[in-house]
């Protein structure tokens, strides 16, 4: 019969067209803005810093060692090392950005400045709502831009910052082991001291 | 300054029509047109309906991609790689992986080709079925079969995003293996959008496969005899629907995919409607493919333990590697002088060989030919240009 | 397939030819054949048309710029200082020659082997940049050749059809090279870097910050 292969595929058409009232299989449209599906747990855009506690200038993990500024292949990171030193999560005194900048109409979210970070100081951010009118500074992200908090880390890649913690928590318990030790050697000798210099 | 003489007779500043062929009409296809897969113009001279010369103008989206490479180090290049043949940048960064790892002598764990067989296996389906959607999408069907493609596309495309963070600029390969490793729950996803595809593939074969308007408009279209494409570099299914039994998988024998069976499907006519039914029938195999890599992947690294992320300098000398990516041969050759950055940095891109013909399968078609022809040859302007 | 005996199978069958084994000290073990340019179709047509090579396949036709290189070496040499006779140490320069090149990588469809790499080289880099051109012999050099003269400047002698490819038809100057300079076109960057930045720098000190939000401000 002529057009029996169209008819064949209205049919399809039509399964598909009525089977999307039964079965949600066959309606797949999602009514964005006001509908949105869940973001996928390893979704990346575009990068953050993160800072451990409550203030964000204070507890900044970034050491401005500038691997990422490197690394990064477009180059859109742009760091400004700082002249003196703050203590960091264990306490010792370590070099902070003066300026972190990034310019997010560059970055092509490759992800590579959060694989070569030895600190776990910049991570990726789900956020992607960040158009702007400014047309020379709107994407230009300053560091408190980019600073957020730990705990908004976790809230977004929940396994990733479980493993980062606990890392972290890890190198903490080890360096505190090992400056415990020291002292304790210290202290014995010491208490060792006096005995072996007392004169003769 | 270029000291170099042309030749003469050259088609770009003059009008392709002369003074005595008042019938003939010049008409520019592109760059901006819905059917021409990105910024491809054609420059068509057409009597009547009917071609009498066609001659395609490139460029358009030339992003210096080579010249970028020689300034950034080996790995910076990587991500670059996602956006050459923007469908299915998993293929594009294996394809560049293995010319390094060639060049390199990197050995790659087995996990981590499993993985890779997998991811490339899926690219391949998700690349197929948006080819075959934009193919009827041309022909004028207004969307529903591109929909229903793009609907099985999108399930995969969610497992990449699961996978790699990102729907399609992927960034998953890595010098020795892969950047990241299976999250909890990914392989059984994986397994159930396969295990739903051949269902997704019987509809589509209803739909289309005896429909009448597409077979008048695909039969004995475009047809590419088996020495021209041999001789025309053509490579991939469009190579294969002409009868020609090459598919880098069986000949090169790649990564792990001798450990797989499959079939090559190869057309005897080469018109437009083989190349259509191949990339069909690839599909299925495809699947197979995946079937059973998904039921044997090993534990183990997914990387090489002694390659490190920064600081990679290959020694002096060169390598060419080349994969079978869903449009045809990719192939990567790097020289490289022993500092991080690559000498000479060139990709293959068998979109813009695949074009060498397009002229020779036009002429003598009607106009509304060449859509369905340029359709079927599966370009993307990211490769076409870079 | 050893490339040692099909250099020598090639010199027998294709007489006057001047072939080269250039070794590839990488793992990958892809040596090449230099060819010169007055045999290459010849040294081509048998690659094709030879029963036992049958390399019908031309995958990749690409260029590779090297510039002119200053070697400078020290030499001993006798020489006269002050009456006497002594070794003095002298710096010698001497200059290698620039040159493009063109490699082709073949394939075999039929026999299911390869890949053979074919290079030639240019005479230099500004006036002696003929070769010819292996179109005739395999069709898929065509668009590939099209694009070595557009973005290197070899000019393929015997080409059907040589412009640009990439480039626009009125662009000179050919951009892949080592030593080109990309036109001072520059705009506006916030993170600028290395070049970019010395580029930025002069344009300030030119025009006297007219813009705003030029680089380095905060």
């Amino acid at each position: 019969m002529v057009g029996e292969g169209i008819l064949k595929g209205m049919a399809e058409t039509a399964r598909n067209f009525f089977g999307s009232f039964v079965s949600k299989d066959r309606l797949t449209t999602v009514q964005y803005p006001e509908e949105r599906e869940p973001r996928i747990e390893a979704a990346r855009d575009f990068p953050f810093l993160v800072y451990d506690g409550a203030d964000w200038q204070q507890g900044m993990r970034c050491v401005a060692c500038q691997i990422c500024e490197k690394e990064c292949p477009p180059k859109c990171i742009f760091i400004e090392k700082s002249k003196d030193k703050k203590p960091d999560a264990n306490g010792k005194p370590q070099f902070y950005p003066a300026v972190f900048n990034i310019d997010i109409s560059v970055c092509m979210s490759c992800q590579i400045c959060v694989e070569v970070c030895p600190f776990d100081a910049i991570k990726m951010d789900v956020d992607y709502d960040l158009s702007t009118d400014d047309r020379f500074g709107g994407l230009l992200l300053n560091k408190q831009r980019l600073s957020k908090s730990n705990d908004y880390y976790r809230r977004i890649h929940p396994t990733e910052a479980a493993e980062v913690d606990a890392r972290l928590a890890g190198e903490r318990a080890r360096q505190e082991a090992k400056a415990k030790a020291a002292t304790e050697a210290r202290l014995t000798a010491t208490a060792v001291q006096p005995a072996s210099g007392e004169p003769r | 300054m270029s000291t170099a003489t042309l030749p003469t007779a050259h088609f770009d500043l003059e009008p392709m029509t002369g003074p005595s062929k008042e019938q003939l009409l010049e008409l520019s296809m592109g760059p901006q047109h819905p059917s021409t897969h990105g910024v491809f113009r054609m420059k068509v001279v057409l009597d009547g309906e009917r071609v009498v010369r066609l001659k395609p103008v490139f460029g358009y989206l030339h992003r210096n991609h080579e010249k970028i490479a020689e300034s950034e180090t080996y790995l910076g290049s990587m991500p670059y790689t996602d956006r050459l043949d923007y469908m299915c940048s998993i293929t594009n960064n294996w394809a560049y992986a293995l010319a390094v790892e060639k060049l390199a002598g990197i050995q790659v764990p087995e996990r981590a080709e499993y993985l890779r067989v997998i991811t490339g296996e899926l690219t391949r389906l998700q690349n197929h079925a948006c080819l075959i959607g934009f193919l009827m999408q041309d022909m004028g069907s207004s969307g529903t079969p591109l929909m229903y493609a793009f609907r099985e596309r999108e399930k995969i495309l969610d497992l990449f995003e699961a996978l790699t963070g990102a729907r399609m600029m992927c960034n998953y390969m890595r010098f020795g293996g892969c950047r990241v490793d299976l999250p909890a729950g990914w392989l059984d996803q994986a397994k159930k959008v396969v295990a739903d595809f051949p269902r997704f593939l019987d509809e589509y074969e209803q739909l289309l496969v005896s429909n009448e308007i597409l077979m008048d408009r695909t039969q004995e279209v475009g047809v590419l005899s088996r020495e021209l494409a041999v001789s025309a570099g053509i490579s991939g299914p469009m190579a294969r629907a002409s009868g020609v039994d090459y598919d880098i998988r069986k000949v090169d024998r790649y990564s792990i995919y001798d450990r797989f069976t499959f079939r090559v499907p190869l057309g005897s006519h080469g018109d437009v409607y083989d190349r259509f039914m191949v990339r069909l029938l690839e599909m299925r195999e495809s699947v197979g493919i995946l079937l059973q890599a998904m039921r044997a992947v090993p534990a183990g690294p997914i990387v090489d333990p002694k390659m490190k992320i920064r600081g990679f300098r290959p020694r002096p000398g060169e390598a060419y590697g080349r994969i079978e990516a869903p449009k045809g041969e990719l192939g990567f050759y790097l020289v490289s002088d022993g500092s991080p950055n690559p000498y000479r940095y060139r990709v293959r891109p068998p979109s813009l060989i695949n074009l060498t013909v397009l002229e020779d399968l036009c002429v003598g078609r009607n106009v509304a030919d060449i859509v369905a022809i340029l359709g079927s040859i599966d370009i993307v302007l990211g490769e076409v240009d870079r | 397939m050893n490339l040692e005996a099909i250099k020598s199978e090639i010199e027998a069958n294709v007489p006057g030819c001047r072939l080269e084994l250039v070794a590839n000290p990488s793992p990958s073990g892809q040596h090449s054949l230099r060819t010169g340019a007055e045999h290459a179709v010849a040294v081509a047509v048998y690659l094709r048309d030879a029963e036992d090579l049958r390399f019908d396949f031309c995958s990749n036709v690409t260029g590779i710029d090297w510039p002119s290189r200053e070697l400078s070496e020290k030499v001993k040499v006798r020489k006269l200082v002050d009456g006497v006779e002594q070794e003095v140490e002298e710096v010698r320069k001497t200059t290698l020659a620039g040159s493009l090149e063109v490699v082709y990588h073949l394939f075999s469809v039929e026999k299911k082997h390869g890949p053979i790499t074919l290079r030639m080289r240019t005479e230099d880099r500004d006036a002696g940049v003929h070769l010819p051109s292996l179109t005739p012999v395999w069709r898929s050099a065509e668009l590939q050749e099209r694009e070595v003269f557009d973005l290197f400047g070899v000019v393929f002698d015997g080409h059907p059809d040589l412009r640009r490819l990439l480039m626009w038809p009125a662009f000179t100057d050919h951009p892949m090279r080592r030593d080109y300079v990309d036109p001072d076109d520059y705009e506006y960057e916030p993170t600028a870097h290395d070049e970019v930045l010395r580029r930025a720098q002069q344009h300030r000190s030119e025009t006297d910050g007219e813009h705003p939000g030029e680089a380095g401000e905060r």
